[in-house]
């Protein structure tokens, strides 16, 4: 278990679950009355914790590095083996920090589409780290092209730290990319559902999020920039990035009130790697029943009505 | 005592007596260094005569050439921006705001005009860098999207000069959510088969490029123009190595496709208003 930084109390406490544990094994002396009770001073603490999670905290949990990613979800979210992933933009390559596929729920095909992570070292780097180049981008607007084809509805699973800043992707056209999706997104005929399930950093969040329903995990971030950034950009330093975050009202809470997304999906409590079945649940229902409010809305009318509330957003006084 | 003695104070004259160049009377080239008179400069687009740097402009100097006599109504002038998120780094937002206002007399970092160009009717958007590094906020976005409606409203084409850094961070989310609202909105235009011109200078770079800036029909710039997506800066850090010379001009973005083509501000009315006349035949 990897325990972050305001998590200690919950580690000491099972590192003194454990050294009893040890005791009881020897079985030399009854110590399940104990047993129970850090039990339960576990369960108390990190409720205690979970709930109270400032901003800082929450980015902190978005990125914990047991946190579930894409392909877990859609593994769990899809009909047994019905789920096949798609390669490749058709045009450079296959990026794999954004992958796609197609997959049934309940019988009923549905694309997914999602930036993915690393779970260790070496596949982080296969993934890089989540930050798609232009063909990733051109690869989700392939597959939900072939979507609306197929009369297939889309759902774009969000986790990045922003889309790759390297040189090819700038010769290739990493901001024409992402526009490109952002006006082909508006008028995509069949359902779109996003969902941020970690990162949901600027323009390489949003290439592959502009949905009919947009959801936020509670403990992820959507913001124009990170905390860290924003905080060396506008302070000249590193330091201020807890309260750049707290500022930036980044979490999937701040988003709600602020209209910019349309709901939040509960985690369970310890964060979405403490649980992460729940977290593929409550994950998955949102999706279902989305989607079934979505299907028999007339495209015409969904697309409409996608544009209207992207369009309506942003906050401007008259003089 | 010293071998040398001064024998008069360092300066005599009193701050009131010195006679100084009166401001904006000349100007010196940012690249070559060469003097003239701000008002040659003028008449020259604010391009420099000897090496042809073009000086970065707002949409003030933009309008005063594009649009015919320099005649053009405003839309939606009143337009200001609030503090949604109550933001302070620091400075406060707020304050930001108002000194960027005194500073240009502007209002925020676009302005949108109707007007004729050679006769035909245009909207212009034109951002202003100078207002927050031409930041693109919740005024940028709505100011776009309702010149956007002006233009499906009276079938006029659309053009869109962009000079920024990006989304305005002071806003945070809602200004990333502009690139959704504008991209949303050029794709009603686009079903209105209105034409939409992106014009590109100098610097284009972040959610800009990323939204509006590279969904033109056809995408131009001016010659040396910085157009990119991640500043050089930053994909300098992430490469490890100097960047190759060039990299991110408008001649490298329309070498690697991404520009229909590149222009002289002198040259830049005649190409647009000819652009437009092909495109409503």
């Amino acid at each position: 278990m990897v325990y972050l930084d305001f998590e200690q109390p919950i580690a000491e406490l099972n590192e003194q679950l454990e050294k009893i544990k040890e005791v009881q094994t020897k079985g030399d002396v009854d110590v399940s009355t104990t047993i129970k009770d850090i039990e339960k001073q576990i369960a108390v603490k990190i409720k205690e914790i979970y709930e109270n999670l400032s901003a800082w905290q929450q980015v902190q949990v978005s990125r914990h590095p047991q946190r579930p990613y894409t392909l877990g979800y859609i593994d769990y979210i899809t009909d047994d083996n019905s789920f096949i992933e798609l390669h490749g933009d058709r045009n450079v390559g296959d990026d794999k920090a954004m992958i796609g596929g197609m997959g049934s729920i309940n019988g009923e095909s549905v694309m997914f589409i999602g930036q993915q992570k690393g779970i260790n070292t070496k596949m982080r780097q296969y993934r890089n780290f989540g930050m798609p180049n232009p063909e990733g981008y051109r690869k989700a607007l392939r597959l939900m092209k072939m979507a609306e084809k197929f009369n297939i509805p889309v759902v774009c699973l969000i986790d990045t730290p922003g889309a790759f800043p390297g040189l090819e992707a700038e010769e290739r056209g990493q901001g024409e990319a992402i526009a490109r999706n952002l006006i082909e997104m508006a008028q995509l005929k069949v359902p779109l559902v996003c969902i941020v399930i970690g990162e949901g950093a600027s323009g390489g969040a949003l290439g592959i999020g502009m949905g009919d329903k947009v959801f936020m995990m509670e403990n992820t971030w959507y913001s124009v920039i990170s905390p860290e950034n924003c905080s060396t950009i506008l302070w000249r330093s590193w330091d201020h990035k807890e309260e750049a975050a707290e500022k930036m009202k980044l979490t999937s809470q701040d988003m709600l009130e602020l209209g910019l997304i349309d709901g939040v999906i509960k985690e369970p409590i310890g964060g979405a790697h403490a649980d992460p079945e729940k977290a593929f649940e409550n994950v998955k229902n949102a999706i279902i029943n989305s989607l079934n409010e979505l299907r028999d809305i007339e495209p015409q009318k969904r697309v409409a009505s996608r544009i209207k509330k992207f369009s309506t957003m942003g906050h401007c006084e008259e003089a | 005592m010293g071998w040398f003695k001064r024998m008069k104070d360092n300066i005599a004259t009193p701050t009131i007596a010195k006679k100084e160049t009166p401001e904006g009377l000349w100007h010196q080239c940012k690249k070559c260094k060469t003097m003239m008179t701000a008002e040659e400069h003028k008449e020259n687009l604010w391009v420099c005569p000897t090496c042809e740097h073009h000086e970065r402009i707002n949409s003030t100097e933009y309008f005063s050439f594009l649009f015919d006599g320099g005649k053009y109504s405003e839309l939606s002038p009143k337009l200001i921006s609030g503090d949604p998120l109550k933001f302070e780094d620091t400075k406060k937002y707020k304050d930001r705001l108002k000194a960027a206002k005194a500073k240009t007399g502007l209002t925020d970092a676009i302005t949108t005009g109707y007007g004729k160009m050679e006769d035909v009717d245009v909207v212009i958007a034109c951002m202003n860098f100078n207002f927050i590094g031409g930041s693109m906020g919740s005024v940028v976005g709505e100011k776009i999207s309702r010149a956007i409606d002006h233009c499906i409203k009276y079938k006029k084409p659309f053009i869109l000069i962009s000079k920024s850094g990006g989304a305005r961070m002071m806003e945070a989310a809602l200004s990333l959510m502009q690139m959704a609202k504008t991209s949303a909105k050029l794709s009603l235009l686009a079903e209105a088969k209105l034409p939409f011109i992106s014009f590109l200078t100098d610097p284009t770079t972040g959610g800009v490029t990323a939204s509006y800036a590279m969904l033109g029909d056809i995408n131009i710039s001016e010659p040396n123009a910085l157009i990119g997506f991640a500043g050089p800066r930053v994909v300098k850090e992430t490469i490890g190595r100097d960047l190759p010379k060039g990299f991110q001009t408008a001649e490298f973005v329309l070498e690697h496709g991404f520009l229909d083509y590149i222009v002289e501000r002198k040259d830049m009315k005649a190409k647009l208003a000819q652009s437009i006349r092909l495109f409503m035949n």
